[in-house]
């Protein structure tokens, strides 16, 4: 997948995550309309895969620090390594129902990286199930979608992507972002 | 037939469709996403759609085909051409998913059996329907053209 990204400070990257094709055309549409830039994959495989995450480092981060420790480099150079082969991803946007790994799973994996945890993830759904919307929640999902989406419900990932973009700026440049809390509406 | 012309014919054809039940809202979003700088993007999704539906509805009558069926493995292909109706707005092909949906829940292959046929004729109607809109859409596109 080689791609040539101009990594644009002023634009916000969304990675998203479904193995439907159509789905895959239609969030990419509507993410570049409102001037996101994307990248769409197939898998959550794939997703960990472009934010250079293997399915090892994203299960295991004590096993993370035990490798770096027996090697030379430093664990924050590694977390730089991740974050730029993650082409500064500032959300990721994941369908639910998919073979192998679910989004719930895909959910899990990025919270529980140190490299990734603090990106933005929103889960879209065909299916409008209470549970499976309160856990994702629960389990640091910010938003839960139900499809098919609309532009109104792109509109609503905004203030999502200022608080993920606020955690790549030096910290002597902090901006207070706005912390939208949602409840699965 | 002029332009204008045309395009009433399109919008109201596509019209038909909304009060028909063989399309609905969802397909007037993804009208909304066609523009200058994605033209063709309708007939792109249309296009998708119809390759998609075709692949699963041969996949679901393989399946229906053997004596033992594999409900889940139908099951995740009913999911996913409800999944694709649904996001295209093809309303009534979505429901007759639903049937099928029941029957697999319900492991009653004969069900599934005349569920599939409903599929079948729901998807073959829209895909005539769709060629008839698409067929618009160009003529549309070409005297826009022309007219440059």
């Amino acid at each position: 997948m080689g791609m040539a990204i101009d990594r644009d400070d002023t634009q916000f990257h969304v990675l998203a995550v479904d193995d439907s094709l159509i789905d895959r055309k239609l969030i990419e549409r509507l993410l570049k309309t409102s001037s996101f830039q994307v990248t769409a994959v197939d898998s959550g495989s794939k997703a960990l895969e472009f934010l250079g995450l293997n399915n090892n480092d994203a299960d295991d981060d004590e096993e993370d620090e035990q490798r770096d420790s027996n090697t030379e480099s430093v664990s924050s150079d590694e977390d730089q390594d991740h974050q730029d082969l993650g082409l500064g991803v500032n959300l990721i946007i994941t369908d639910y129902c998919m073979p192998g790994m679910t989004g719930y799973d895909l959910l899990k994996k990025i919270k529980k990286s140190s490299s990734f945890k603090d990106i933005p993830v929103v889960i879209m759904s065909s299916e409008n199930i209470p549970s499976r919307i309160s856990r994702c929640l629960e389990d640091g999902a910010e938003e839960f979608l139900l499809k098919p989406v609309q532009l109104s419900d792109v509109n609503k990932l905004r203030p999502h992507l200022m608080k993920g973009r606020s955690k790549d700026i030096d910290s002597s440049h902090k901006t207070t972002s706005t912390r939208l809390i949602t409840s699965g509406n | 037939m002029d332009l204008a012309a045309l395009k009433t014919q399109l919008k109201n054809f596509v019209q038909s469709m909304f009060e028909e039940g063989v399309l609905d809202n969802q397909f007037s979003q993804i009208q909304a996403l066609q523009d200058s700088t994605n033209p063709n993007f309708v007939e792109e999704v249309i296009t998708l759609f119809c390759n998609d539906a075709e692949r699963i509805i041969n996949e679901i009558n393989r399946n229906l085909g053997y004596q033992n069926v594999d409900f889940s493995n139908l099951d995740s292909y009913v999911h996913q051409l409800k999944g694709s109706s649904s996001s295209i707005g093809a309303n009534r092909l979505k429901l007759a998913c639903a049937n099928l949906r029941q029957a697999s829940d319900e492991r009653n292959k004969e069900g599934c059996l005349q569920a599939v046929q409903l599929i079948t004729c729901e998807y073959c109607l829209l895909r005539r329907k769709f060629q008839a809109l698409l067929h618009l859409e160009r003529s549309i596109v070409e005297l826009e053209t022309n007219q440059k």
